[in-house]
C-alpha cells in the first residue's frame, strides 16, 4: 500500500530523517514510534506531503508520489489527522467535516453561488455522508458549534471525523490520543479499531502510550535520531535491544539480557 | 377542543425535517418572512422618501456591492488588499470605454467589466501565494500604485486627470435618469451580490476559502490547492469590486483619477472593519457607515451652526480624526463590527427581560 524507500530529509546540516526504508501493508495499523525529537512527525509530513525529500522515494499504491504536492495527495485519499489541533476554529464541526469532503465534492464558484439544482442537491448528498461520521464519533450534540469553542478531547475527535470524511484510502493520525485521559484514550482506541475494521482503512498512527501501540498495531516502526532502528511486529519490536536501548538506556538493556 | 394560544408566545420548537431546510440561508420561517418584509420596505424606499435620500441610499448600496467583494477576500479568505480603490477604477474605466468607444450597451459592459477587473484582481492576486499579512498588504498596495498611475498618465485610453464622461444607462428606450430609477438597479444587483456571496458561503468553493483563512496547512492536507483558491478569491472579489466601480461610473456620470486612490482602498477596508469581517450583512452595515458618516456630521455642523458659528470650520478639519477614532473604537471594542452588535442586540432582546 505504502513503501517508504530509503527517505532523507535535511534541514540545512541537521539530518530529521537518514535513510529510513518501511513499508506498510493494505489494511494493517502500523504504528510508528520513537523518543521525542525522533523524526515520526517529519515521516508523516513526508508522506501527507508538507515536506518534501532530500533523497528518497514515497510509493502509495503503486504511484510514485515523491513529487506530488499535499493536496493532490489528498485526492488519491491519503488523510491526516494532526498532533496539534489544525481545525478551522472559526467554522462549526459541521463545516469542518463538510471541508472534510472537498475532494470528494465537485461543484465550482458558479454553481455554488447560484446553489440551485446540482451544487444544492451535491451538498446535501454529502451531508449524509457527514452525519454519519458524526453519528460514528459520537458527536452530534456539538455539531452546530465553532470547533473553537470546544473541549480539547472533542476538538481531537472533530480532527479524526475530518479526515475521514476525506473517505480516505491511507489514515496518517499523530498521536490522537496525546493529552486524554484513560476513558477518553479508551473511546479514542475504539474509534480506530472501528475505522480500521468498518471503513477497512489502512492506518499508520504515531503514538506514546506502549500499551496502545502493542494492543492495536500489526507492524511497528522505531525511529531514533531520524534513523530506523526497528521493524517488525509488536512482539518482535519488544525483544529487540536496539530499541530497548533507545529507551530505557544502555544498562538497562544489560539488565535485561543479564 | 383547540387549545388558546397567547398572541405573545412564539411557536415553541424549530423543526427541519430534512438536510435541505437544514442548510437554507434563513433557516426558521419567522427570519424568512421579516427579510422578505425589509427588501419589500427597501423596494417601497424611494417612493416614501426625498430624493436626496435615495441618492444617499445609492451610493451606500453601490458602496456595499464593493465592500462585499473586498470581504470576500479578506473577511473570509483572510488576504488582505489595499487595492481596492484602483480595482474600482478598472471597472468604472473598462466600463467607460466599452461603452464608449466600442458602443456596447451598459447591460453587456456592466458584466464584462466585472470579468476584467476579475482578470486584473487574478493577476494581482499571484504574489498571495508567497506573501502574508503585511507583506501582501504591501504588495497589492503596489498594485493600486500602478493602476493609479496609469490610470492618470495613460492618456489616450483613460483621458488623464481629465477622466472620461459616460451617460445613463437606459433599458427599453426609458433611461435610467431619475435617482428613483437608479436606486432599483442598484438594489437589483445588491440582493444578487449578497445572495451569491452567502450562497457561496454555504458551498464547497466558499468553505474551502473559509479553511484557507483559518489554517492554510490544514486546508492543503485536506485537498485544497492553497494558489487556486486564492487566485479564485481574488478573482470573485475583484469581479463585484470591477461591478461597483461601473455602477459608480454610470451613476456619477465622470470617472477621474482622484475617486480611484488609495484613500479609497483604506475607507473600503474601514467599511468591513466596521460593518463586520467574513459577514455579507455586515459589509452592508458597513458601507452605509461609512458612506453616511460624512453626511451625517456635515448635517450635525449646519444644525448647530447657529449656536456655534465657529465650529463648522473647526469640525471640517478634524473629520478625518472622528473617522479615524471611530475606526479605533470599534477595533478596541467590538472587532467583530456592526453585524456582531447586531447580532447582540437581537440575542438581548429575544432573551429580555430574564438574559440570565
Amino acid at each position: 500500500m505504502l513503501q517508504v524507500i530509503r527517505n532523507s530529509l535535511y534541514f540545512g546540516g541537521v539530518a530529521a530523517l537518514s535513510d529510513v526504508s518501511f513499508s506498510v501493508e493494505r489494511g494493517e495499523i502500523f504504528a510508528l514510534i520513537g523518543p521525542n525529537g525522533a523524526g515520526k512527525t517529519s515521516m508523516l509530513n513526508c508522506i501527507s506531503g508538507l515536506y518534501h525529500l532530500s533523497a528518497g522515494r514515497i510509493v502509495f499504491d503503486g504511484k510514485d508520489i515523491t513529487r506530488l504536492p499535499a493536496y493532490k495527495r489528498a485526492e488519491l485519499g491519503i488523510a491526516r489527522a494532526f498532533q496539534n489541533i489544525e481545525l478551522f476554529k472559526h467554522m462549526t464541526v459541521l463545516e469542518n467535516l463538510m471541508l472534510g469532503r472537498h475532494v470528494r465534492m465537485k461543484s465550482g464558484v458558479l454553481a455554488g453561488g447560484i446553489y440551485w439544482g446540482k451544487a444544492q442537491k451535491e451538498e446535501v448528498e454529502h451531508r449524509y455522508a457527514v452525519e454519519e461520521i458524526i453519528d460514528f464519533l459520537e458527536i452530534e450534540h456539538v455539531r452546530n458549534m465553532p470547533v473553537g469553542t470546544l473541549a480539547y478531547g472533542l476538538q481531537k475527535r472533530v480532527e479524526v471525523g475530518r479526515a475521514l470524511a476525506l473517505e480516505p484510502k491511507l489514515l496518517l493520525l499523530d498521536e490522537p490520543m496525546a493529552g486524554m485521559n484513560s476513558e477518553e484514550k479508551e473511546d479514542m482506541a475504539r474509534f480506530i479499531l472501528d475505522i480500521h475494521e468498518e471503513r477497512e482503512t489502512t492506518i499508520v498512527l504515531i503514538e506514546h502510550d506502549m500499551g496502545v501501540v502493542m494492543e492495536l498495531s500489526q507492524h511497528v516502526a522505531v525511529l531514533d535520531f531520524g534513523m530506523l532502528i526497528g521493524f517488525g511486529t509488536p512482539e518482535e519490536i519488544q525483544a529487540n535491544p536496539k530499541v530497548i536501548q533507545a529507551y530505557l538506556g544502555e544498562e538497562s538493556l544489560l539488565e535485561v539480557q543479564g | 377542543m383547540t387549545a388558546v394560544q397567547s398572541p405573545f408566545a412564539i411557536g415553541c420548537g424549530d423543526f427541519r425535517v430534512n438536510y435541505t431546510q437544514d442548510m437554507a440561508i434563513y433557516k426558521n420561517v419567522r427570519v424568512r418572512r421579516r427579510v422578505i418584509f425589509l427588501v419589500i420596505l427597501f423596494f417601497l424606499f424611494p417612493i416614501l422618501a426625498p430624493e436626496y435620500y435615495v441618492s444617499l441610499a445609492t451610493m451606500a448600496g453601490i458602496a456595499s456591492i464593493g465592500a462585499i467583494g473586498l470581504n470576500i477576500l479578506t473577511g473570509f479568505t483572510g488576504q488582505i488588499s489595499l487595492g481596492v480603490g484602483a480595482f474600482l477604477g478598472v471597472g468604472g474605466y473598462a466600463s467607460a470605454l466599452l461603452t464608449t468607444r466600442l458602443g456596447i450597451p451598459f447591460w453587456f459592459a456592466l458584466p464584462l467589466s466585472g470579468i476584467f477587473t476579475a482578470g486584473i484582481g487574478a493577476l494581482f492576486g499571484i504574489p498571495s501565494l508567497r506573501l502574508k499579512g503585511l507583506y501582501l498588504a504591501m504588495a497589492t498596495l503596489a498594485a493600486q500604485v500602478i493602476i493609479y498611475f496609469l490610470f492618470n498618465h495613460w492618456d489616450a485610453l483613460t483621458g488623464g486627470t481629465g477622466g472620461l464622461v459616460v451617460q445613463r444607462p437606459s433599458l427599453a428606450g426609458f433611461s435610467l435618469d431619475s435617482e428613483m430609477s437608479y436606486y432599483y438597479l442598484m438594489l437589483v444587483i445588491l440582493i444578487l451580490t449578497a445572495l451569491f456571496t452567502l450562497n457561496l458561503f454555504r458551498s464547497r468553493v466558499g468553505r474551502a476559502l473559509v479553511a484557507v483563512r483559518d489554517r492554510d496547512l490544514a486546508a492543503e492536507v485536506m485537498g485544497i490547492d492553497l494558489f487556486k483558491y486564492k487566485i479564485i478569491a481574488f478573482a470573485v472579489s475583484s469581479f463585484f469590486i470591477g461591478v461597483s466601480g461601473s455602477l459608480m461610473g454610470h451613476y456619477t456620470l465622470v470617472i477621474t483619477p482622484e475617486n480611484y486612490g488609495t484613500q479609497i482602498s483604506i475607507e473600503y477596508l474601514a467599511m468591513i472593519l466596521i460593518g463586520g469581517l467574513g459577514s455579507v450583512m455586515g459589509s452592508i452595515y458597513g458601507a452605509a457607515f461609512i458612506t453616511l458618516l460624512p453626511v451625517v456630521l456635515r448635517e450635525l455642523m449646519t444644525a448647530v451652526r447657529e449656536v456655534f458659528p465657529n465650529l463648522e470650520s473647526i469640525f471640517i478639519g478634524i473629520k478625518e480624526i472622528i473617522f479615524g477614532g471611530i475606526i479605533i473604537i470599534f477595533l478596541i471594542y467590538e472587532s467583530e463590527g456592526l453585524a456582531k452588535m447586531w447580532r447582540n442586540l437581537k440575542d438581548y432582546i429575544k432573551l429580555w427581560p430574564f438574559s440570565y
